[in-house]
């Protein structure tokens, strides 16, 4: 049930960003593009889907708990630091040169189409790398102690 | 290249994006950020954590043929630059999500939809950051 439900909501957020334009690169990039060829359309996208979950959040949280499994998360982080502002402004630079953010690109999967795939695999690639050298850096602390 | 102004699909799609947030966390009391949904897939805790969100990026990509097959909706993933550009951008993603706990959709949809301050850190970092870097691309370096 868990998993055809998650597939389900997948499908949904699937078809939202194929309509809105979220899996075209051009389009993204023009979004970005104000002193160009600006196209404002992903303002919409991040309206739309803001004002939804606002207001779907608020009624899912009237519930003491979720209606097929698991919990409400409790322990999601709230620190403010310079690794999450610098993280964010290096993922700001990666969109703006790929065009692609990770939600965009993981439906533009299904198209079988060599670019989505490439920034998915460099995206795994990025995401273990930091965990490569989080795993060294430990190792090399466990032998300096 | 010019893109098409489209608002009403946009709000549309935006509309499903924040449906699909909301269904998981009212079902699951999981939040939609793709960040999160690949790295447990990529580098697994458990395999509890693994197959819901394998499930979930399938019904992702399930979303192309059903469009192809009802509406005859067919999406332009391709850019206008080489996919060496792509691969570059797609590194530089990976570490920065990473670090940054998050993306468009796990800071952007959901984070704002709880109020984060955090989130709102995030959004407006990664904002920025991405207007500025088409800004230097295209009419500074003139790529």
């Amino acid at each position: 049930m868990t998993l055809i439900y998650a597939a389900l909501t997948g499908l949904v957020f699937g078809l939202g960003i194929v309509l809105s334009g979220m899996a075209d690169p051009n389009k993204v990039i023009n979004f970005f593009d104000l002193f160009g060829t600006w196209d404002p359309s992903l303002a919409f996208v991040m309206g739309g889907g803001l004002i939804t979950a606002l207001i779907g959040y608020r009624l899912a949280f009237r519930r003491s708990e979720p209606m097929i499994a698991g919990q409400f998360p409790t322990d999601i982080p709230a620190q403010i630091d310079g690794k999450l502002v610098g993280g964010s402004a290096l993922f700001g630079i990666g969109w703006g040169i790929a065009g692609f953010c990770p939600g965009g690109a993981l439906p533009a999967l299904g198209t079988l189409n060599l670019y989505p795939v490439a920034f998915v695999l460099a995206l795994g690639g990025g995401m273990g790398l930091v965990r490569l050298i989080r795993w060294r850096g430990g190792v090399l602390r466990r032998f300096a102690t | 290249m010019e893109t098409e102004f489209t608002p009403y699909l946009s709000l549309i799609g935006g509309v499903l994006i924040g449906l699909s947030a909301v269904m998981l966390m009212i079902g699951l009391g999981r939040i939609a950020g793709a960040t999160g949904i690949l790295s447990g897939i990529l580098f697994p805790a458990s395999f509890k954590d693994f197959s819901w969100r394998l499930a979930m990026v399938i019904g992702m990509m399930a979303a192309v043929p059903l469009l192809a097959f009802t509406v005859q909706v067919q999406p332009n993933v391709v850019a206008d630059f080489s996919l060496t550009r792509v691969v570059i951008g797609g590194l530089i993603v990976g570490v920065g999500v990473t670090l940054g706990g998050g993306c468009t959709s796990g800071h952007g949809i959901c984070g704002l939809a709880r109020f984060s301050r955090r989130s709102l850190v995030a959004v407006i970092s990664f904002m920025a950051a991405a207007f500025i870097t088409v800004f230097l691309i295209r009419h500074v370096i003139g790529l």
